[in-house]
């Protein structure tokens, strides 16, 4: 490879004429600038993608065989098996979440970028929502209806399945921020998440098991929408701090 | 103070019972250049560190125009590029598709800016290519590109021609002489000397 060192095909900016050199992106474009770079990179490594969602589709596949595949049996232990295999699929993409930015030097390059790090961590956490979160949800149905759920409990196990996995993967942010620099962190990443994971859990199940049985899951799901909320505004600062400390 | 100057000031770093750095001390001002040397784990890549606020010194200062940097550290990092051991780009995505997201995070880039630049480093013959297919040094190439597009007064350069052959480390000096001329000032760490191009440059040595 020949290199031709030319003169620079634009001309060289004076110092004061940095400002001025390419228009600066504010936090909202360069925060979604980071979520289609996530999306992209998800798409060219699927592999990533359906190892938390094949965990999930067999945990709740075995339920049925290891219990009984009695439905009035399987629809008792239906929510409790749902959620634990929903938090166990989450916490293996926690594992996935910085990691890589974290070894090419993404994660630097980030805080380096003069934009708001905790926007850009709240970018990434929503592209991992939306690559295993969503993803999960779709599934929910399906492990549901295999554990003997009536059809018309669908929505309501799918719509607390959506708000749960909002938190659980803003908690992953958290957990994948602390243990970045730590090498085979898996085991500390769930120490450290499943207990902030337990509400999220609790009122998950209790909105499936009012679902299947018929009855008004209003407040469960009210209840996991809160834990949403609060997630969206405490865990991408708790995460850029976690981030910024570990990258030291 | 011009705002285009950096000063350190009596920087000491622990790391763990090692202590890095000890005392470091220079002042930078437009146009200028510091070259860092020091024999392996003296400390190099710790200091360009704690100037670009990575790391956070248990001792000194770093003031940039004449501020303390952590006054605001977001505004003083959006005016450094810090180009590491390894190029910041991501296996899998194109050359191009890096460097628009990398630079993209902090000014808008015309796709024509992206194809002068990466012909700049000579890099335009694989931009399309995915990073993973891209020898080390090709991957350093496309690492200058988006150096030369951040476009900002600092530059904080660690081993700059790691991987690069003659050619390369030719590019590296006259990139460094073009920021320097435009008023810009870089810190690196070498091993070796500066490419020629670069021309006088203050010296730092750090003894581990």
């Amino acid at each position: 490879m020949s290199v031709r060192l030319v003169q620079p095909a634009v001309a060289v900016p004076a110092l004061n004429e940095y400002a001025a050199a390419g228009a600066p992106v504010g936090a909202l474009e360069a925060a979604a600038l980071a979520l289609r770079r996530d999306l992209k990179l998800a798409f060219r490594k699927p592999a990533q993608l359906v190892q938390p969602l094949a965990f999930f589709a067999l945990v709740t596949m075995l339920f049925p065989l290891a219990i009984s595949p009695e439905l009035a049996q399987l629809r008792q232990v239906a929510p409790g098996a749902l959620w634990a295999a929903a938090l166990l699929a989450s916490l293996l993409a926690f594992e996935f979440l910085f990691r890589d930015d974290a070894l090419d030097g993404t994660l630097e390059q980030y805080v380096l970028s003069g934009q708001s790090l905790t926007a850009l961590l709240f970018a990434k956490t929503l592209a991992h929502w939306l690559l295993t979160g969503v993803p999960l949800a779709c599934m929910t149905p399906f492990a549901a209806l295999s554990l003997g759920a009536p059809t018309s409990a669908l929505p309501g196990i799918s719509a607390a399945v959506v708000l749960g996995s909002i938190t659980l993967s803003l908690i992953g942010s958290i957990g994948a921020g602390i243990t970045l620099g730590i090498k085979r962190s898996s085991a500390l990443l769930s120490l450290l998440t499943l207990p902030l994971s337990l509400p999220v859990l609790i009122f998950g199940a209790r909105a499936t098991q009012l679902a299947i049985a018929g009855g008004a899951l209003v407040a469960p799901l009210e209840l996991l929408a809160a834990l949403a909320v609060l997630g969206v505004t405490l865990a991408p600062l708790a995460a850029a701090a976690a981030v910024r400390i570990s990258l030291e | 103070m011009p705002e285009s100057s950096l000063e350190v000031d009596n920087l000491h770093l622990w790391r763990g019972e090692q202590h890095v750095l000890r005392g470091v001390g220079f002042a930078l001002g437009a146009g200028q250049c510091l070259k860092v040397t020091g024999a392996n784990g003296a400390g190099k890549t710790s200091l360009l560190r704690t100037l670009a606020g990575l790391m956070y010194p248990e001792e000194g200062e770093v003031r940039w125009g004449g501020r303390n940097v952590r006054r605001d550290l977001r505004a003083f990092q959006g005016a450094l590029a810090y180009l590491g051991h390894e190029p910041p780009l991501k296996a899998d995505l194109t050359a191009r598709e890096n460097l628009h997201y990398w630079i993209g995070s902090r000014r808008r880039l015309s796709a024509a800016t992206l194809t002068q630049s990466l012909a700049r480093v000579g890099a335009e013959a694989f931009a399309e290519r995915m990073v993973r297919t891209l020898s080390a040094g090709q991957r350093r190439r496309v690492a200058l590109a988006g150096l030369a597009l951040c476009l900002v007064p600092l530059w904080l350069l660690d081993e700059p021609a790691t991987n690069l052959d003659a050619d390369g480390q030719t590019l590296v000096g006259s990139l460094i002489a073009e920021q320097l001329a435009r008023g810009g000032l870089a810190v690196a760490a070498v091993h070796h000397e500066l490419p020629a191009a670069v021309g006088a440059v203050q010296r730092l040595e750090l003894t581990a």
